[in-house]
């Protein structure tokens, strides 16, 4: 009997139509809306480009990137803002959402050289990992997927105490081969558990392409098994994860669970001890580039006249400067106090 | 007083936290309708409705996942893992997860939860329904483990566990359920984590013990007070936080100390509370530090015979005890 063998999925095909998107704004967003998150897009940027540097220089000892992720995590992020009422639930990739939901860029500094001040764990855990409450986000573990339990754990209990908050919860294409992925969608469809189940594809589980994770093209479909809607979208288009992610955050709220496959590049290797060159063909992050959400949101807000060249060049340059003071105060400051190593093994 | 059963004391305590706190609700396979494959939970489901006695689907790392979160919430689960032998799918989340996030976020996230696992053999049920989970708990840091004995200590303990903003493994040895019967007070009580109960005074011989193991303990020491030896029978009741205060005062009055647990023998509890009595008791030893624990097989035969063989009675017990009173 034949077999229709999954294709290999690529966002490439679309590489000519690089620095083109929807530029189109939904009702639910203005230009001050993009310039902002542009804003926050380019520091974002900027911080990881510097930590990667920093772990080079011998000063930050690891360090996972989201450069190429950036539109799939801040145009979520924006709706979720927009919202007022959501609770995230990222993964270890998602540096730039961590940080735009309002971290200073020295916080995020004194977090990857692991310094006291650090906001999210006291610096006992990898960077941005553990929980940044005031912004509205728990993050516990490396283990991938372990957090969908955990997310759809959290969205019940909200809707026990009548709350009508709605999860955000993120993983990778690899965390989407994980048991807990299939019991987490699986429980949340039986109550209508008010989630958004986040699936950032970027094809690589570390170096194993998706064709030898999965059997099919579009992680989305999976949604289908357990009885609720999943999509495709442009992940490195920010006005159409921004608009996936709204009206996911309306259903989830008032139906239950959405699956949102974004479809992202991942840029750098795995983390800042991996060799992307051993397993990823030579010039493909190259033309992924080409599809970076950055120059494709600076062209939105140009065409729109929303912002010129220059006024693009200066956030830049701004972003550079405030990186430069955050990495000076945060090498300038203390490690963490060593008698604090015992402190919060319980809660009292 | 009325007189109960563990199993009976266990349903007690759920029922009266879940009346008097709102956030505390029970899940797991079964619990609901059909009211527990032990019925700890019979009868809950009418009481409070099926949003709070809430039937899961068969995936005990989900069970345990989701009750992580809603605790991250506030809420206080209650999770129930049927049979210790089924806890292995949730270690993730609880010693992976669960144990390492009050310090993984530096305390802004305490985890109130307790899960519930009856365990431990005596009752025919093999290799998956007879095992002893209690050390791979012991061990991690960041949990608390309580493994009562006695239906008064069971409620009282319980109430306590549910009202800890930690996550606490609550052991319930499956052979005193219906087995164990004992006078509970009406009403609430509680009974704090940590403190050990001297189930019975004596000055010759300390046996610490826990779960249904105490029992043989306590028939023992009664059977050789009659040849002249006392013995003094300490019952840990709760694993972390370790009493350890207790177990050396009574060392340091017997000098001599006898270790029982079903759990395999070695890096069991015993072990860590031989380290501990070596530490800071050597000096009032008259005697080796004993231990009659399970043997270092991986659980409990199914035949009759076998099964006899690996579980600590009364009278192994009492041959322990004669052989250290010869000292």
């Amino acid at each position: 009997m034949a077999q229709t063998k999954p294709k290999s999925r690529s966002n490439l095909a679309k590489a000519k139509d690089a620095g083109k998107a929807s530029s189109a704004l939904p009702s639910s967003l203005n230009s001050e809306d993009l310039i902002d998150i542009f804003t926050r897009m380019v520091l974002a940027r900027t911080t990881d480009e510097r930590i990667w540097a920093l772990n080079r220089q011998g000063k930050v000892p690891i360090a996972a990137s989201s450069q190429g992720h950036e539109a799939a995590q801040l145009g979520s992020l924006l709706a979720a803002e927009k919202d007022g009422d959501c609770f995230l639930f990222p993964y270890y990739r998602d540096l730039a959402l961590k940080m735009s939901a309002g971290l200073t860029p020295t916080e995020v500094m004194l977090s990857f050289m692991g310094k006291a001040g650090e906001p999210y764990s006291a610096a006992r855990q990898f960077p941005l990992q553990g929980a940044d409450l005031p912004n509205k986000i728990i993050q516990i573990s490396n283990v991938v997927s372990a957090g969908l339990t955990q997310a759809t754990g959290y969205a019940l209990g909200c809707k026990m105490l009548g709350e009508g908050t709605v999860c955000l919860v993120y993983f990778g294409d690899g965390g989407s081969s994980q048991g807990e992925t299939h019991e987490a969608m699986n429980f949340a469809s039986i109550h209508d558990v008010p989630i958004i189940f986040i699936c950032e594809n970027n094809r690589y589980a570390i170096s194993v392409p998706q064709a030898q994770q999965m059997a099919i093209d579009d992680i989305s479909s999976r949604s289908a098994a357990y009885g609720f809607p999943g999509f495709v979208v442009d992940g490195m288009d920010l006005i159409q994860c921004y608009e996936a992610t709204h009206e996911a955050i309306n259903h989830a709220r008032t139906q239950g669970p959405v699956l949102l496959e974004m479809r992202v590049e991942r840029f750098m290797p795995h983390t800042t001890d991996d060799d992307d060159r051993r397993y990823r063909p030579a010039n493909e992050v190259e033309e992924a580039r080409k599809l970076d959400p950055i120059i494709t949101l600076a062209n939105v807000l140009i065409e729109q006249g929303a912002l010129d060249q220059e006024q693009v060049d200066g956030i830049k340059a701004q972003a550079q400067q405030a990186i430069n003071e955050a990495t000076d105060a945060a090498e300038a400051a203390e490690l963490p106090d060593v008698s604090t190593i015992n402190d919060n093994v319980y809660a009292t | 007083m009325a007189v109960m059963t563990v199993i009976e004391a266990v349903r007690d305590a759920i029922r009266e936290e879940m009346q008097r706190d709102s956030r505390v609700f029970v899940l797991g396979e079964d619990v609901g309708q059909r009211g527990g494959v032990f019925l700890a939970t019979q009868g809950l489901i009418d009481e409070f409705g099926p949003s709070r006695v809430l039937d899961t689907p068969l995936a005990e790392s989900s069970i345990m996942g989701i009750a992580l979160g809603a605790a991250m919430r506030g809420l206080r689960p209650i999770p129930e893992v049927e049979f210790a032998d089924f806890v292995w799918p949730t270690v993730n989340q609880l010693i992976g997860e669960a144990a390492r996030t009050c310090y993984g976020t530096n305390g802004a996230v305490p985890v109130p939860l307790v899960v519930r696992i009856p365990y431990g053999g005596g009752i025919r049920g093999g290799l998956f329904h007879s095992q002893n989970v209690e050390t791979h708990f012991f061990h991690t840091p960041g949990l608390k483990v309580v493994a009562p004995a006695t239906p008064f200590d069971a409620k009282g303990l319980l109430k306590s566990a549910v009202r800890d903003n930690n996550p606490v493994v609550f052991l319930e040895h499956k052979k005193t359920y219906r087995l164990v019967r004992g006078e509970v007070p009406e009403g609430d009580y509680t009974i704090p984590l940590g403190v050990a109960d001297v189930k019975r005074q004596g000055t010759d011989i300390t046996i610490v013990s826990y779960g249904l193991t105490l029992h043989y303990c306590l028939e023992a020491a009664e059977q050789v007070s009659g040849e002249s030896v006392s013995v003094e029978v300490v019952d840990l009741r709760t694993l972390t936080p370790l009493d350890t205060e207790t177990v050396l005062e009574s060392v340091k009055k017997t000098g001599k100390l006898l270790i029982v647990h079903e759990d395999n023998i070695t890096g069991g509890v015993g072990a860590e509370i031989a380290a501990l009595v070596a530490e800071q008791a050597f000096e009032y030893l008259d005697g080796p530090i004993s231990r009659l624990c399970g043997p270092d097989i991986p659980t409990m035969p199914f035949a009759l015979n076998l099964e006899e063989a690996y579980m600590p009675d009364t009278e192994k017990v009492v041959q322990a005890l004669r052989k250290l009173a010869a000292y």
